[in-house]
Order: C-alpha cells, then structure tokens, then sequence
C-alpha cells in the first residue's frame, strides 16, 4: 500500500472510529433528556438549556476526531 | 474532483506590511469588528425611554435576553450587570463571526490563488486568543474578587493530601485553552469543509440544509463558548464557594 491510500484510510479511520464514543454519548444525553422532560415538562427550557451545553462538550470529542482526519488528509 | 475543492487548514498571507503578514481571516476579523461596533454605537444613540421599535429594539431585546440568561447564573443582576459587557462581546463577536462566513463571497472570491475572506473563527490563531482571554480572565476576575490568596486557598489548603487535588485542578484549568480553542476551530472549521465538498458534489439545492446546520452550529457554539466562561467565571468568583 502506497503512502497515499494509506493517508486517507487513517483519515477515514480517525473520524469513523472516532465518532463511535460521542455517538453514543449524545444519545445517551438526548434520551435522558427526553425522560426528564417527560416526568417534569415545566423543566423543559432548564433541561433543554443543559443538554445542549452537554452535548456541545460530548460533541467537541467527534470534533477533535474530525479535525485530526482533516490534518492527515491536508497536511 | 479532489484539484477543484480548496481547503486550508491554516488562514492564508494576503498582504505584507514589511515583515507583519496580513492574513485572510484577519481582514474578516476587521470588518465583522467595524460592522459590529458601528451597529452598536448607532443603536445605542437611538435608545429613548419609550423604545419605538425598530433596530434599536432588536438590540434591546437581544441584550435583554442575554443579561437575564446571565443573571441565572450569576445569582443577581448586579453581578450580572458587572461582567456583562465582556461576555456580551465574547458571545457577539463568536457569533458575528459564524454567521459573517456564511455570506455569499466566502471562499469563492480569490486575490490571486487565495481566497479574500476567511471565518475568524476557522482559524486556530484567533480561537487560541479568544481562549487564552478567556481563561486568563477568569483568573483576574477571581483574584479581584478573593484576592491573591484568596484565589490560590480555591486550589490549596493547610491539608497537604488536597493539595494534590489542587494541581490537578490547576492543569484542568490549563487544558481549557485547549478544550476552548479546538471545539470552536474545529466546529467552524469543519462546517467550512462540508459547504465545500457538498458544493462540489451537489452544487444545485444540495447545500441548502447544510446553510441551515451551519446557521445552528455557529449560533451553539457561541452559545457554548460564552455559556462555559460564563459557569467558569460565576464558580471561580463565588464568595460562598471559596470558604469550604
């Protein structure tokens, strides 16, 4: 294998791999999110205000993920 | 496909005042810093007692909804009201910022080989200053108002065990730069790729729903940039907190 095909299967690899963990972090985030404000629907806009800033933080990992990707592939 | 698309990690030299380069998002960073600074001055000079609506009142209401989000978690308005015009310019210019790169022009206007305009906030130099002004503040902030011991006793007490929990907090402290920086370079950023590679794979109608993401994303992620300085700020400067 050739060091450019190479270059863009670690890409590839980086951001797929990479993705799995905040996946599965937001959706754990939004379904609980989702059952608090079904117990308790006049908590919505507190709730709501919490799970983005969570999922931002969750979301910056699948970020750095991407931005590392993108460092392989241009640099 | 791959010659067409033009991506650059870092923001690209237009211009030379001898050995100072001017860059692509620099020349942004001026005219988002015009364009925003004289709104802001022609709003405040319409302000009345009775507003009638109009720009004015746009702004109005927009500062308003700010000071109350910051007056939940400052605890009063007064405290509110003393770290507003910060963070109020942090959230303004983050935002500003996401949305100016979104306009028609960006990336597609070339001088020479490089293209005229760059979002401020997909270059890593500015995200990096916007987070050392962050952090660096909100330890100003805590030794105006606990003092120089004050703020050390947050991180140190007589207790040698817990002064290992202290360093620890320091280096967490520290690594928000990082956090800080990457997360908005890199949401930016990565917005930034995904406009170019769907213009060049569906360039009629396809970007369209990707605007509309990145409309969002800019909007969350100045949220999140003000909303964690605020948190970090209001902790760090808690009076209550600090005795414990």
């Amino acid at each position: 294998m050739d060091a450019e095909s190479m270059k863009n299967l670690a890409a590839g690899l980086t951001i797929a791999i990479g993705a799995i963990g905040p996946g599965i972090g937001i959706g754990l985030i939004a379904a609980k999110a989702v059952e608090a404000i079904g117990r308790n629907p006049e908590s919505q806009s507190k709730v709501q205000q919490t799970m983005i800033l969570g999922i931002a933080f969750t979301e910056a990992l699948a970020i750095f993920a991407l931005l590392f990707a993108f460092i392989i592939l241009f640099l | 496909m791959a010659a067409e698309m033009h991506v650059s990690l870092a923001p690209e030299p237009i211009a030379h005042i001898g050995s100072f380069v001017i860059t692509n998002s620099m020349l942004t960073a001026v005219i988002t810093t015009i364009l925003l600074a004289s709104g802001m001055i022609i709003a405040s000079r319409q302000i009345k007692l009775h507003p009638a609506g109009g720009f004015a009142g746009a702004i109005e209401a927009l500062i308003e909804t700010l000071l109350d989000q910051m007056e939940q978690v400052f605890g009063s308005r007064q405290r509110a009201l003393y770290y507003f015009p910060f963070l109020a310019t942090l959230f303004l210019f983050i935002l500003s910022n996401n949305w100016f790169a979104l306009l028609p022009g960006f990336n597609t206007i070339h001088l020479g080989d490089v293209p005229l305009f760059r979002a401020v906030t997909a270059d890593l130099s500015a995200t990096i200053a916007l987070a050392l002004v962050s952090v660096v503040l909100t330890q100003v902030y805590a030794i105006r108002e606990l003092g120089v011991m004050g703020n050390l006793r947050r991180y140190f007490s007589s207790n040698p065990a817990m002064n290992i929990l202290g360093v620890q907090e320091i280096i967490l402290e520290s690594t928000r730069v990082i956090s800080f920086s990457f997360r908005l370079f890199g949401n930016i950023f990565a917005g930034e790729v995904l406009l170019i590679v769907i213009s060049a794979l569906l360039p009629i109608l396809g970007p369209t729903p990707f605007w509309g993401l990145e409309i969002f994303v800019g909007f969350i992620q100045a949220l999140v940039f003000t909303m964690l300085t605020m948190v970090f700020i209001a902790m760090s400067t808690d009076k209550e907190a600090a005795h414990h």
